[in-house]
């Protein structure tokens, strides 16, 4: 047929490994079976993609390797409903579709020369995790960076691994906290929008980022203000149901704007133009 | 109106028509299928075809049908390894040369939405895009509003001909026949249709200008309106009586809301695309179990807003609306959507 470009139709990739994170989440690292394709996907951090599993269908997931790491796409799939159960079940050499990659992404390049702060929370660090790495990759381009990290119980945290890695580093900093005390957590306690109050890191050359659950950002976003950000200077990356990815089937807009093409990543001070409705 | 050519097409030829055009393109027409029930349908011979009634539902399913396939997956063993397998996909976009007759003006209008949303964005949807090129429109103009219409006070008329290639105007005897575009002056050439007398162009001239009037809504500046109004109150009181039953959506010639889904049967199965409505909970619903759309005011709202503030600001000023007034009739509990925007501009 003669159509070049139908944006409905997903790419067949292998799953090359699957981690798991935590309890609840899982990540795949996928490789197209396309080899020119995989060679030449491009994307930007923050873009999300669409995973398949042909007969259950397909959801929305940040891809969150950074573009500077190209070997594979890493997804990372917290179990809450009909296709994360059936992702949950796979393993290695199981077949996936992938449609993307779709969205904005974070603005990089405004954000050179600043200082970075990331503030994460629960399944809320996989799209942090991508700008992260390509910062660390791309280090000489940022000032400092800290990432506070928070999720319910120490075994909830992704990517522990990272972890311990990124703590080792010393060109960034880590603050890692849990809602309450656990037996051999020697971190911080207390909520993450707490936390970042006790820390208050001053607004000064900063940008802070932030992803989570929906009553955490909300939590984070007024501890910012509290702390003197500025709405410029605090960005987010929001989740919608989302089915087609491209702006077409309607469900996923926040008054005028459609999170799947307009977002995810939007600016606090973006987000204050539209309609309350998150 | 710029009339490229002026032809008669006598009532009773309509069948023959029909007929012959069938033979080179799908035939979609207002066919009576119930005592209440007028619908778009592929025209079949004996089919009765009507004209005078506005049909229960628009034809937006002839760009845009109720369900389609946009893939089918077959996976199969790897018998070298049975652990492991392969999966095929397979897809085309069906586009046949289909002739839509007897639309209303307020019908195509709603068709432009289409064209706007899935056409002209940033991404085109590839089946929509095929079928609405491969589509020609016969418009039939309105001459006898309902009590439920009101296409003028969204940007529409009775008598508009914009996205149509051919109209037709009822006079005594049939209809005078006017080309818009050239796929229309093609399908005059029709030995069904015979020049016209002057009597009968003046007639249809005479036709047009009687249209009765509607009354107008107040909508200058609805899209600013609507954006202040977002209190849930006021939507929670204009959506009291809604039983969340998506009817509204479903009769709407703009409503274009889509699910996709994958319908799994043996080793394989369908990726499918089927008509949505966000007057439901689903629509929004996240695996989380968040949602931010969780009661029927903030769903009623979007529908609103969508149609008269976010779409109208996206696309140059056309509303999501060709007030065509199905969703006044087909509503269970009597909701009507021009009570709601009068409520709306006036409410502050």
């Amino acid at each position: 047929m003669a159509n070049a470009i139908n944006a409905f139709l997903p790419e067949i990739g292998t799953i090359i490994k699957v981690i798991d994170e935590t309890p609840t989440i899982k990540s795949l690292q996928v490789v197209l079976d396309d080899q020119g394709r995989m060679r030449s996907f491009r994307f930007e951090p923050g873009q999300v993609a669409q995973l398949s599993i042909f007969g259950a269908g397909e959801a929305t997931f940040v891809i969150n390797s950074p573009p500077t790491r190209v070997e594979y796409l890493q997804f990372s799939v917290m179990k809450a409903g009909e296709v994360t159960e059936r992702i949950h079940q796979c393993k290695e050499g199981d077949l996936v579709g992938v449609r993307g990659p779709l969205g904005n992404w974070f603005p990089y390049e405004d954000m050179k020369g600043k200082d970075i702060y990331f503030i994460g929370g629960g399944i809320g660090m996989a799209p942090l995790r991508t700008l992260l790495l390509f910062m660390l990759d791309n280090r000489k381009d940022y000032g400092a960076i800290t990432l506070l990290y928070g999720a319910r119980s120490p075994q909830d945290l992704c990517y522990q691994e990272e972890l311990k890695e990124w703590e080792a580093r010393d060109d960034m900093e880590l603050i890692l906290t849990v809602d309450r005390e656990f037996p051999a957590w020697d971190k911080r306690v207390g909520l993450v929008p707490n936390v970042l109050k006790e820390l208050a890191p001053s607004p000064k050359g900063k940008i802070a980022i932030t992803c989570g659950p929906p009553i955490m950002i909300r939590f984070t976003l007024q501890a910012l203000a509290e702390l003197g950000y500025k709405d410029e200077q605090v960005i987010t990356t929001l989740e919608r149901r989302m089915k087609c990815g491209i702006g077409l089937c309607g469900r996923c807009n926040i008054g005028t704007r459609y999170v799947c093409v307009d977002g995810p990543v939007f600016s606090l001070a973006q987000l204050k133009k539209l309609p309350p409705e998150l | 109106m710029v009339s490229l050519k002026v032809l008669f097409l006598a009532e009773e030829k309509i069948p023959v028509l029909l007929k012959r055009l069938s033979k080179t393109s799908q035939v979609f027409a207002p066919v009576q299928v119930s005592d209440t029930v007028v619908v778009f349908q592929e025209f079949s011979n004996g089919a009765q075809v009507v004209f005078d009634k506005q049909a229960s539902m628009p034809p937006k399913g002839v760009i845009f049908p109720q369900t389609e396939q946009f893939l089918s997956y077959t996976y199969a063993k790897d018998p070298e390894n049975l652990t492991r397998s392969t999966v095929q996909l397979d897809h085309q976009v069906e586009a046949k040369p289909t002739l839509l007759f007897g639309a209303r003006p307020c019908d195509v209008q709603g068709l432009a939405v289409f064209d706007a949303v899935f056409t002209q964005g940033q991404w085109q949807d590839p089946s929509v895009k095929a079928r609405t090129d491969a589509t020609t429109i016969v418009t039939l103009l309105c001459v006898k509003p309902e009590g439920t219409c009101f296409c003028t006070s969204v940007g529409g008329s009775p008598t508009a001909t914009e996205g149509a290639d051919l109209a037709l105007t009822p006079v005594s005897g049939g209809y005078v026949a006017e080309a818009i575009t050239e796929k229309g002056k093609t399908m005059l050439q029709d030995e069904a249709f015979t020049p016209a007398k002057d009597k009968q162009v003046k007639e249809a001239e005479r036709v047009r200008a009687a249209v009765k009037k509607q009354d107008t809504l107040p909508l200058k500046q609805i899209e600013q309106k609507l954006i202040k109004l977002f209190s849930t109150e006021f939507w929670e009181q204009m959506s009291a009586p809604c039983i969340s039953c998506g009817a509204c959506t479903y009769v709407c010639p703009a409503c274009y809301c889509f699910n996709i889904t994958d319908e799994p049967a043996g080793m394989g199965g369908e990726r499918i695309r089927t008509w949505d409505s966000c007057m439901f909970y689903q629509y929004t619903l996240e695996a989380s179990g968040h949602n931010p759309r969780p009661t029927k005011a903030e769903r009623y709202r979007n529908r609103i807003g969508h149609k008269f503030s976010y779409h109208p600001t996206n696309y140059k000023g056309q509303f999501g609306c060709s007030g065509c007034g199905r969703c006044i009739k087909a509503c269970p509990v009597s909701l009507d959507i021009r009570q709601v925007l009068r409520e709306a501009t006036t409410h502050g």
